[in-house]
Parts: structure tokens; sequence; C-alpha cells
């Protein structure tokens, strides 16, 4: 086994080694092109969110000023205090409706990715029958539009007498069809047969190959499902199925404290900027932390 | 001695089919339960008449005949759904492989800041409602701000009401986007790619990066292009726009999607919005197996 896992690292090695330079060289008008090209077209990404965020340090008589202003004159936090004067006077404490948030989408997120990629593999490398049927089910599910499903969806949970738990978040969360799609890609891609092969050969045992061989060589796409599933399970008040003011998330406290018409506009465009915060960070962390595993230690 | 090894291989084949099922079956178990049911559910529901309080009743193929013989607006969504699609669809995709290309030529640090400016707006989801103020349709609005000052246009133009303009915005607002799980996925499969094959190529003969792009990338991206093309189709036909209101002008950027949800949320009529769920999957699986098509051709 040992032997296996020090091939893979040379072989994870020889990808970072190799990465590092670029063969084919490029003109110098090439490269300017596509330094143009990439900051023209990151300009008109960021500008919205610049200006959504701008807009959340606005007084109120800057929100509507006319003629509109890009910039804010005179920066406030007033917005981001009344967001917080109103979630203060909340029944259920506003710690509760963090904490909720919190907890649902680390263990979602953990759930998904672990989830996922266990059953990537069988899906991409077994040969087991009923393979092939299942991945073009996971495509069909991918494809079907999900206004008709609420319903049946809804009925199947309330008759497992799943609602008002967090069962119902928690237990579709192992069925995320698009992250063992992902998942099962990256595992076709990156991982060769012949390495899987002579692990078994070794004696190595199926857990024991996904634990030691595939899930280290797909790092790489854990940062991709990690931002997505956890982006959903932040960004989501599972209305449907949450009822208990004490289970509920985030964002359905900050929606109904953005609600309330023009009075609320600056409180809105706050409450935008709090919920992209954490995204945001997660999204920085793992996406630096999993290029530095790649290149550094390759596997643990 | 013969007989003996071709058994103890049967029986590791049958071990490692146990072992694969395992793995899959939380995924399976979730996925059937919680995605299948409810999509067949749907079909079912689409041959009957279903208003969410008395029990659904069969009734055919009516729902079908009614949603593609007498209902003008479907009619007005079909052409809305399939305009945005096949614009945004292509742009957004090939935009997204084009800038990850370019985007993995940058080192480290330059890499994960430009991968996060393009992903902003799929990470920032609540900056969307920044464009309503950047086409807002009195003079206040941003871009008519802008174009008064320069005279350009004399009058405030309203823009996401206008039939004349609003369906370039939702076009706009789509690509502004598309840079979602897809693109983070062309990023870093390109990253986690075999160097040697470049090297190799390199000493081949390849004359320029044209070259290896179509013989060298393509053909080891084929899995993640694979999985960009799910994503690609199914976002471009579930196109909603409400930044144009809903319903928009004379149904101008009226959508499938759209179309279900009105029926499904606001009507309560089930069966039909089922029928017409079945459509527009019946409409993307062919766009998927047409871009499966086109994309085993280019990276063969």
């Amino acid at each position: 086994m040992s032997a296996i896992v020090s091939k893979v690292k040379l072989w994870i090695e020889t990808i970072r080694v190799n990465n590092s330079r670029v063969i084919l060289s490029r003109s110098k008008a090439g490269t300017f092109f596509i330094g143009f090209f990439i900051s023209l077209m990151s300009l008109f990404m960021l500008l919205p969110v610049i200006y959504s965020v701008v807009q959340a340090f606005k007084p109120i008589d800057e929100i509507f000023a006319y003629p509109p202003k890009f910039f804010v004159q005179h920066p406030t936090l007033d917005n981001f205090k009344m967001v917080l004067r109103l979630a203060g006077n909340l029944w259920v404490p506003f710690s509760r409706y963090l904490f909720n948030s919190l907890l649902i989408s680390v263990v979602g997120t953990f759930i998904t990715v672990f989830i996922s990629s266990l059953s990537a593999y069988p899906l991409a490398k077994g040969k087991f029958p009923g393979r092939a049927a299942i991945s073009s089910a996971i495509v069909v599910a991918m494809l079907f539009n999900g206004n008709v499903t609420t319903m049946p969806r809804y009925l199947i949970i309330a008759g497992l007498g799943m609602v008002d738990t967090y069962f119902a978040i928690l237990l579709p969360a192992l069925a995320n069809t698009m992250g063992v799609f992902l998942m099962r890609q990256f595992v076709v891609s990156s991982i060769p047969d012949s390495t899987l092969e002579a692990a078994r050969i070794d004696g190595a045992g199926e857990f024991k190959i996904f634990f030691r061989i595939v899930m280290p060589s797909i790092k790489a796409a854990w940062m991709t499902l990690i931002i997505f599933a956890f982006q959903g399970f932040w960004n989501s008040t599972y209305g449907n199925y949450i009822y208990s003011e004490e289970l509920k998330q985030l964002p359905s406290v900050l929606s109904s404290i953005a609600a309330g018409g023009i009075a609320r506009a600056g409180a809105g465009s706050a409450v935008a900027v709090i919920m992209m915060l954490l995204p945001i960070i997660v999204f920085l962390i793992s996406q630096s932390s999993i290029t530095e595993t790649m290149s550094h230690s390759g596997l643990k | 001695m013969k007989p003996a090894k071709t058994l103890s291989m049967r029986t590791q084949a049958r071990r490692s089919y146990l072992s694969h099922y395992a793995m899959m079956s939380p995924f399976l178990l979730a996925f059937l339960t919680f995605t299948i049911l409810p999509i067949l559910a749907a079909i079912l529901l689409s041959f009957t008449d279903f208003n969410m309080l008395q029990l659904p009743s069969f009734v055919g193929m009516d729902n079908y005949i009614r949603l593609l013989f007498e209902d003008d607006v479907y009619m007005i969504a079909l052409k809305n759904t399939l305009i945005l699609a096949l614009v945004t669809g292509p742009i957004g995709y090939i935009l997204s492989f084009v800038i990850a290309w370019l985007i993995n030529e940058l080192g480290y640090r330059l890499r994960v800041l430009f991968t996060f400016f393009m992903y902003t707006p799929a990470l920032c989801g609540g900056a969307v409602t920044i464009w309503a103020y950047i086409f807002s349709s009195d003079s206040q609005g941003f871009l008519n701000d802008i174009l008064l000052k320069l005279g350009i246009i004399s009058d405030p133009i309203s823009w996401l009401t206008n039939p004349q303009y609003n369906l370039v915005i939702v076009m706009i607002i789509t690509i502004w986007g598309s840079f979602g799980t897809g693109f983070l996925s062309f990023v870093s499969g390109l990253q986690s790619l075999d160097r040697t094959y470049f090297e190799a190529a390199a000493i081949d003969g390849l004359r320029n990066r044209w070259q290896e792009l179509y013989y060298v990338t393509f053909p080891q991206m084929k899995e993640f292009l694979l999985f960009g093309a799910v994503q690609s189709v199914s976002s471009a036909f579930s196109i909603a726009p409400t930044i144009t209101g809903n319903p928009s002008t004379n149904y101008s950027t009226h959508t499938l999607v759209l179309h279900i949800s009105d029926h499904a949320q606001i009507r309560y009529e089930m069966g039909y919005a089922s029928a017409a769920a079945v459509v527009l999957f019946i409409l993307m699986m062919a766009a998927w197996i047409g871009t499966k098509k086109l994309l085993s051709k280019v990276s063969a």
C-alpha cells in the first residue's frame, strides 16, 4: 500500500513541477491582449457588485440622489446599525438564526462533499451492473425543472414525518446530483486505471482505495463543490419545510428586516452585504488552501 | 492452479461490486426518494387535472394539446426561452472556458484573484438587484443618466419594460451571472491536467498555442467540458427573469420556467404546469444530446 501511496505522490509531484512552466511561448502582444481582455471582463463582473456594496454605506438621501452617483459622498454605517437595531428586537435572539445557518451550512456542505465523492468513485471506475443507467438518471434529474417536483417532494418529506426538522434539509442533501456528476468527471479524468489496479494487486480494498487514493486526488474538485454547496445552504430559507421560528435560518429573518419599502432600502443593501461576507471568505479559504495542498504535500 | 485463480478473481470482482453498491447506497436511497420519485410523480401528473385541493383526475393528453395548440402565452414563452438559451448558453459557456484557459497561464496569486473576480456575481447573489438601479426607467437610472449627459438620448428610456430592449438586457444580466460552477470546474480541471502531454506534444511539433488547445487541451478536458455543458444547458433553458416585471410587458421576457411557476404556484394548475415541465425537459434533453455530439467532435 505504501508503495502505491508514494507512487501517487510522485505522480502528483510531477504534475506540480511540470505545471510551473509554460512550454510553448507567446508573443508580447498576445500577453498584453490577454491581460487587457481579462481586466475588462473583471470590470464588467465586478462593477455591479462594487456598486451594491457601496450602496450599503450610503445615507438614505444619497441612495435616491439625483443625479445618481457611483461612489458614496458621506459614508455611514447607519444602514448596518439599522439592521442591528431591528435584529435586536426579535422574539427569537438573532444569534440563534446565525447559529442555525452556520450549523446547516457546515454540516450540509460536509455531507454533500463526502457523499458526492463516495458515490462518484464507483460511478466513474466501477463495473457493476446499472452503472450507466444511474449516470443517465443523474443527467436527467439535472435537466428536470424543479418547480413541479417541489410539491411531490414536499408530500414525500411530510409522509416521512420530517417537516419542521433539519432532516428535511439534510437528507435530500445526500443526493446532490450536480456534486456527484462533478466528482465523477474529476475521477474519470484524473485517476489512471493502472494506479487503481496496482493498489488492488497490493490487496487494498475499495474503501481503502477511496480514502487513500481517490479522495486526495480530487481535492481540486472539492474547491468547486464546497463553495457551491455552502452557498446553497447559506442562502436558502427552506420556508416550505421549516415553520418553527427557532429553527429558521438567517436569510428568512434578514429578508423580513429588508422588506418594508423605501424606508428600508438602506437596510436591504446592508443585508445583501452581510449575506455575501461568509461565502466570500469560504471561497477564498477553500481556493487558496486546496491549491496549496495540491502543490505542497500532494497526499496526506 | 488456473481455476483457483479465476475463482479468486471472480470473488474479488463480486466483492468490489458489493463495496461499490455500499458506497453508492446513501446517495441512491436519497436520489430515488427525493429526486426520482418526485420527477415520476410530476410526469404522471402531467396527464391529469390537479388543483392541489381535490384528487387528480386523469385527462389523457389534454394538457399537452392545450399547451401546444391553445396557449398563446406559452408560444411566446417558448420563443423567448429558445432565443435566450441559444444566445446566452453558448456565449456563457465559451467565455467561461476561454477565461479559465487564460487565467490558467497566470501565477498562483493572480489566478486566485481573477477566479474570484469572475465568480463574484455568482457568489454575491444579492448583487443582481443592483441591475434594477442601473437600468432604472427614470432619469435617476444609472445608464439613463450617463446617456442623457452625453447627449445620446434626449428622454430617459424604460429599459426594463420596453419590449425593444428588455430581452437584450436579460441576456446581458444572464451572461454576467454565467460564470458559475462550470467555470470553477474548468479552472480546477485545467490545473489538474498532466503537463507531460503538453511537453510531448511540443516536442512532436505543435506550432502554436491554438494547436496545443485543439490537440492537447480539449481532449484532456473532455470530462470537464461535458460537466460545464450540462450546467450551461440546464441554466440557459431555466432563465426566469423577474427584473423586467412578472408578467413583463406583452410577455416580452416571459420564459418557460416563469410560465411553469406561474401555473404551479399561482394558479394551482399542477397538471398543466407538469406538462409544461415535461416539454421543457424534452427540449433540454435535445439540446444536451446535440451539445454532447458537438463536444465529442471537438474533443475526440
